[in-house]
C-alpha cells in the first residue's frame, strides 16, 4: 500500500508506487466526468483554498471545478487583487487563509520552493500547482495518465520534450515522473535553455539542439510553451524559434507513427506547434484537460479524507453495512 | 594585571608553539616565560589568574570582513550586539564593511562608528571605508579623510567596485595612502537575478544560478588593474577554484594580492541548498570541487585569511520565499569551531589555522600580530576539544540567520582578551 | 484488535441454495423482469449479484443486466477509514432511467452502505424502483432501510462481525460469525 501523502510538493520525492496509486484513483473520476449529474457529496463541508499568486486561468479553473464536483467549497485568492500588492508577505497571506480553516491549500507561485516554504509553516496539506520553474506535479500526473490510457503503458517509452527546458517546471516534473518508470528522455531546445546539468536529473537523459534528431523514434513528444513572461533576458527572436523548433507535421513524421503529442497549454498555434499537429489524431491536448480534472479530483479526495490509526483501518474491510 | 597561566602558546609570528605563562599589564603584554616558572615568582598582588591549562593561547583573532549594520540597520544588529557575538567567537578585532545607512563614505560616519564602538564594543573595531561615494560606483569617496579618521581599508562591499576605470582610480589613490583595496568580486551581468550557484542543484531546484565565472571574471579584471597600479589588493570572500588559481598565479608574479575565505564556503557546498534561506548568501555556496580547492588553498598559503562575512538579517526578512530572501548568514560564533573541523580532519595544521585568523589578516592590513612584550594584549584562548552544540537561541547576535543551527562541534573559544581586559569567558 | 471465530452461519452448500431461493423470489415478486437490473455493491455484492443473475437465467431464461457499484465516494464515514481510501470504478453498462433496480450486497447492518449506494444510483439517473437483496440481515439498523429479499436473518451483538467469504473473492466459501476481542 502506498505511503501516505501529506503534501504534494513535487514528483521528485514520490515513489513509483505512490504515483501508480494516484493514477489508479483518478480512473473512477475520469468516468465520473461522463455522469449526467457531476456532483458528489464526498467532500461536502470541506474547504479548498486556492492561493494563486501567479496568474493562471486553466489550472485554477481545473482545481476549482474538481473541488466543486466533489462537493467542497473553495476560497479564492488571486494575485491581481491580492494583498501581496500592498506589501503583505507570502507567509502572512497564507497564514491569514489558514486562520479561516481550509482543509487544504492549492498553491501556485512564481518562486521556486514557495510551496515547500509554505508547507513548512502550515499543518494542512499543501498541493503545489506550480512553483516558479521547479515543479508542476499535477501536470505530470495528468500527462502520465494520458500517456498510459492512450498507449496502454507509461513504462520504458522514448520521450522527447521540446522548448525552454531550463525554465520549465513541466519539464522537470515530467522528467522525474516518467523517469521513475524507465523512460528515456531527449530534451530539445535552444542551447542556452538546455544546460548540461539536466542530464543528471535522470538515468537516461540526453540533450539535442536539433529537433529532427530529437524526434527520431520518439513515442511521446511534449511541446512546451514559449514562456515570454518568464524571459527577462535577451530572448530568442520568435521567427528563429519557429524555424528551428516548431513541431510541424513533417517533423512529427520522424517520430514513431503512433507517437503522442502532448502540450501543457495554453498553446500558441503557429508558434511552438503547427495547427495541423495541434488538431491532428496524435494530439492529446483535450484529453489532457479532462484527465487534469480527474487527477485533481483524485488528489483532493486522497489528501482531504483524513487518515486515522491502524486499528480503525483494519476495521474497514468489514465496515458498517 | 592579568596572568595567563600554562597555556599552549601558538604564535606564528615568532614560531612559538610551547607552554608559556603570560603577564599582562594595562593593555599591553608585559612578559612571557616558560610555563610553571610562576610557581617561583611571587603571586601578583592585585591581579587575576586565568588557568589556560589544556588550552591554546593565540594572538587575538582578527575578522577582516563583517557587517555590524550600525548606523541604519540596527533592527538586525548593532555595534554592541555584533561585537559581543564576535568576542564570543574569539575575535579581538573586527572590520565592519561600509554598507551601512548612511554608507561609511566620509569621515563623520567613520568617526560616529568609532565613537559608538569606544562606548559599547566588546572588540576593537577597525572600519573599512567605501571606495566610491555611497558605493554607487561613480565618484571617489572621501578616502583620505576617512583614513585620518581611522579606516583600515577601502571597499564597496555589498557590491563590486563598479568599473575597471573606477577601480584603477581608487587603486592609484589608495596606493599613495598605503591603504589596501578590498573588492567583492562579481560580474553584475552574470549575477543578475541569480540566487545560488549554477549547477546540478540549481537546475534541480528550479532556482536561477550564477556560474563560477561570475566571481573569477572580476578577480581577473581586478588583478590586472592591480598590476597596472601596484596597489595592495584583497579579494573578499573568495569562493571558487578558478578565482583561487588566479590569486595563486598573481602571487607567483610578485603582485601584492591577498584573499580571504569564509567558514561557510570551506564547510558547505551548493548541494546543501534546498529552499532554506539560511543557506542563501553572496557569493553563494559553491561546488564540492571548489570547496576542496579552498581547503587546499587554506593549507598551502594561497589563502591569507579566514573572514566571517557575518551578515545579520532580521528574521522576518529572511523568512520568505528563497528568491526574495536577502543574501547573508551570520558567522562570528561558529568560525573557530568550523576551522577546527579542518584541523581535526588533518587538512590544516593548528599553527596554520591560527595564522589564518591572526598574522594573515594582520598582514593584509599592514600590521603585526604577535604575543611579545610590548605588544597589545589581545589574546584568543580556545580549546581544541571541548564538545558543544551551537544553538542559535544562545547567540549574542540580534539575528539568527545561520546555516549551522544544531551543529555539534569539538573545540571552542574559552576566553577572549581585548586590550588587556577579559572581554569574554565561556560559562562551563 | 483480534477476532475470534464463534460459529459458522452458512456453509458453501447453504449459500448456493439460498441464492437459488432468492433468485426465485425475485422473479416471483417483480411483476416481470423486462426492466430489472442487478447492481452488486463492491466488493462481495458483485459476485452475489452475478450468481443471482445466472440463477435467474436458469429459471426464466432471462438475461438480467448486472452492474457493479463502488460506494467509496458516497460514504459518510470517510474520515474514519484507512489513510487513503482506494477507489475503484463503478461499472454500470445500462442507462439508469426507468430501471427496476435490485441492489445486492452480502450483509445488511446499519443501512449506511445502502444509503450511499442509493446516492450513487441517483447520480446516474432516475430508476423507477430500487429494492435490495442481501445474503445476511444482521439487524441494528441506524437508518430506515429494509431489504426486500433476505437470505437469512441473524441476531448479532455489536461486538460481533458477520464475515462472508465467497470463492470469487476469498479462498473459501462460508459465512462466519466472529467476535472482536480486545
Amino acid at each position: 500500500m502506498a505511503e501516505r501523502l501529506r503534501d504534494l510538493l513535487g514528483i521528485e520525492e514520490l515513489t513509483a508506487q505512490q504515483i501508480a496509486f494516484l493514477l489508479d484513483e483518478a480512473k473512477p473520476f475520469q468516468e465520473f466526468q461522463r455522469h449526467p449529474l457531476k456532483k458528489l457529496a464526498t467532500l461536502r463541508g470541506k474547504t479548498v483554498a486556492l492561493a494563486f499568486f501567479e496568474a493562471s486561468t486553466r489550472t485554477r479553473i481545473s482545481f476549482a471545478t474538481a473541488a466543486s464536483r466533489l462537493g467542497a467549497d473553495t476560497m479564492n485568492l488571486q494575485a491581481e487583487s491580492s494583498s501581496l500588492k500592498k506589501g503583505e508577505s507570502l507567509l502572512d497571506t497564507v497564514r491569514t487563509l489558514d486562520a479561516m480553516k481550509p482543509d487544504c491549500i492549492v498553491m501556485r507561485h512564481g518562486s521556486s520552493g514557495a510551496a515547500d516554504f509554505v508547507a513548512r509553516h502550515l499543518d494542512i496539506p499543501v498541493i503545489n500547482a506550480g512553483d516558479g520553474t521547479h515543479e508542476h506535479p499535477t501536470q505530470a500526473l495528468l500527462d502520465a495518465l494520458t500517456i498510459r490510457d492512450r498507449r496502454g503503458t507509461m513504462e520504458k517509452l522514448n520521450v522527447t520534450i521540446i522548448g525552454d527546458i531550463l525554465h520549465s517546471r513541466v519539464a522537470r516534473s515530467n522528467l522525474h515522473l516518467l523517469g521513475k518508470f524507465g523512460c528515456c528522455f531527449t530534451l530539445c531546445g535552444p542551447p542556452m535553455w538546455l544546460p548540461r546539468e539536466f542530464e543528471c536529473l535522470g538515468k537516461q537523459v540526453r540533450r539535442s539542439s536539433r529537433i529532427e534528431e530529437a524526434l527520431e523514434g520518439a513515442d511521446v513528444a511534449i511541446v512546451l510553451r514559449v514562456q515570454q513572461e518568464r524571459l527577462h533576458e535577451p530572448a530568442l527572436p520568435l521567427d528563429e524559434y519557429i524555424l528551428l523548433y516548431q513541431l510541424t507535421p513533417e517533423r512529427l513524421k520522424l517520430a514513431r507513427p503512433d507517437a503522442l503529442v502532448l502540450h501543457p497549454g495554453p498553446m500558441i498555434r503557429g508558434l511552438e506547434i503547427d495547427p495541423a499537429v495541434a488538431d491532428g489524431p496524435q494530439s492529446c491536448v483535450l484529453e489532457q484537460v479532462t484527465n487534469g480534472l480527474a487527477v485533481r479530483m483524485a488528489l483532493l479526495f486522497v489528501m482531504i479524507t483524513t487518515g486515522s490509526e491502524a486499528d480503525e483501518a483494519k476495521g474497514s474491510a468489514h465496515a458498517a453495512h | 594585571m592579568l596572568l595567563i597561566k600554562n597555556g599552549r602558546v601558538v604564535d606564528p609570528a615568532s614560531g612559538t608553539d610551547a607552554k608559556r605563562d603570560i603577564w599582562i599589564e594595562g593593555d599591553k603584554i608585559a612578559r612571557l616565560a616558560p610555563a610553571e616558572t610562576s610557581k617561583k615568582s611571587p603571586a601578583s598582588a592585585n591581579g587575576d589568574t586565568f588557568d589556560a591549562t589544556g588550552l591554546v593561547v593565540a594572538p587575538g583573532f582578527i575578522d577582516l570582513h563583517c557587517h555590524l549594520r550600525e548606523p541604519g540597520g540596527e533592527s538586525s544588529e548593532t555595534i554592541e550586539t555584533g561585537t559581543r557575538a564576535a568576542v564570543r567567537g574569539g575575535f579581538t578585532a573586527v572590520c565592519p564593511m561600509p554598507n551601512t545607512r548612511p554608507v561609511n563614505d566620509n569621515a563623520s560616519v567613520t568617526r560616529a562608528i568609532l565613537e559608538r564602538a569606544a562606548a559599547v564594543a566588546s572588540t576593537r573595531v577597525w572600519p573599512i571605508g567605501a571606495a566610491s561615494l555611497g558605493s554607487h560606483g561613480e565618484g571617489l569617496a572621501e578616502i583620505g579623510a576617512m583614513q585620518k579618521a581611522g579606516i583600515v581599508a577601502v571597499s564597496d562591499d555589498g557590491r563590486p567596485i563598479a568599473t575597471a576605470k573606477l577601480l584603477r582610480q581608487v587603486m592609484d589613490y589608495c596606493r599613495a595612502l598605503d591603504l589596501p583595496v578590498i573588492d567583492h568580486c562579481e560580474d553584475s551581468s552574470l549575477f543578475a537575478g541569480a540566487v545560488m550557484r549554477e549547477g546540478r542543484q540549481s537546475v534541480r531546484l528550479g532556482l536561477r544560478g550564477m556560474p563560477a565565472a561570475t566571481e573569477s571574471i572580476a578577480v581577473g579584471r581586478d588583478i590586472q588593474v592591480t598590476e597596472l597600479t601596484g596597489c595592495r589588493f584583497h579579494v573578499a570572500h573568495l569562493s571558487s577554484r578558478d578565482s583561487l588559481d588566479l590569486v595563486r598565479a598573481a602571487k607567483k608574479r610578485g603582485l601584492r594580492v591577498s584573499c580571504e575565505v569564509t567558514p561557510h564556503h570551506f564547510t558547505l557546498c551548493d548541494e546543501d541548498v534546498a529552499y532554506d534561506s539560511r543557506f542563501k548568501m553572496n557569493p553563494p555556496l559553491a561546488s564540492a570541487e571548489d570547496r576542496a580547492a579552498l581547503v587546499e588553498g587554506l593549507a598551502d598559503g594561497t589563502v591569507d585569511a579566514i573572514a566571517t562575512d557575518h551578515a545579520p538579517h532580521e528574521a522576518a526578512t529572511k523568512e520568505v520565499e528563497f528568491d526574495r530572501a536577502p543574501f547573508g548568514v551570520t558567522g562570528f560564533e561558529t568560525a573557530l569551531a568550523l576551522a577546527l573541523e579542518l584541523v581535526h580532519a588533518g587538512k590544516l595544521s593548528l599553527t596554520r589555522m591560527v595564522e589564518l585568523f591572526t598574522t594573515g589578516p594582520a598582514r593584509v592590513l599592514g600590521r603585526k600580530r604577535t604575543i611579545a612584550a610590548g605588544e597589545p594584549a589581545d589574546l584568543t584562548i580556545f580549546s581544541t576539544d571541548h564538545p558543544w552544540t551551537f544553538h542559535v537561541k544562545q547567540t549574542a547576535s540580534k539575528s539568527t540567520n545561520t546555516p549551522f543551527e544544531g551543529r555539534k562541534f569539538r573545540g571552542a573559544p574559552m576566553a577572549t582578551i581585548v586590550a588587556g581586559r577579559m572581554a569574554y569567558r565561556r560559562e562551563t | 484488535m483480534r477476532v475470534v471465530e464463534k460459529t459458522q452461519l452458512m456453509s458453501a452448500t447453504e449459500i448456493e441454495r439460498t441464492l437459488q431461493r432468492v433468485a426465485h423470489e425475485i422473479v416471483e415478486k417483480s411483476g416481470g423482469t423486462a426492466n430489472l437490473a442487478l447492481i452488486g455493491i463492491r466488493r462481495r455484492g458483485v459476485p452475489l449479484a452475478q450468481r443471482i443473475a445466472r440463477a435467474m437465467h436458469g429459471i426464466e431464461r432471462v438475461e438480467v443486466p448486472v452492474g457493479t457499484l463502488d460506494i467509496t465516494l458516497y460514504r459518510d464515514d470517510l474520515s474514519k477509514i484507512a489513510s487513503h481510501p482506494v477507489l475503484h470504478s463503478s461499472d454500470i453498462p445500462f442507462a439508469m432511467d426507468d430501471k427496476d433496480v435490485l441492489l445486492v450486497d452480502d450483509v445488511l447492518y446499519t443501512g449506511r452502505t445502502a444509503r450511499a449506494a442509493m446516492n450513487g444510483l441517483f447520480d446516474l439517473g432516475r430508476p423507477s424502483r430500487v429494492r435490495m437483496a442481501v445474503l445476511i440481515d444482521r439487524g441494528h439498523r441506524e437508518l430506515p432501510i429494509e431489504a426486500s429479499f433476505i437470505g437469512r436473518s441473524v441476531q448479532t451483538s455489536s461486538r460481533e462481525i458477520v464475515e462472508v467469504r465467497l470463492k470469487e473473492t476469498d479462498k473459501e466459501e462460508r459465512v462466519m460469525l466472529v467476535e472482536r476481542v480486545e
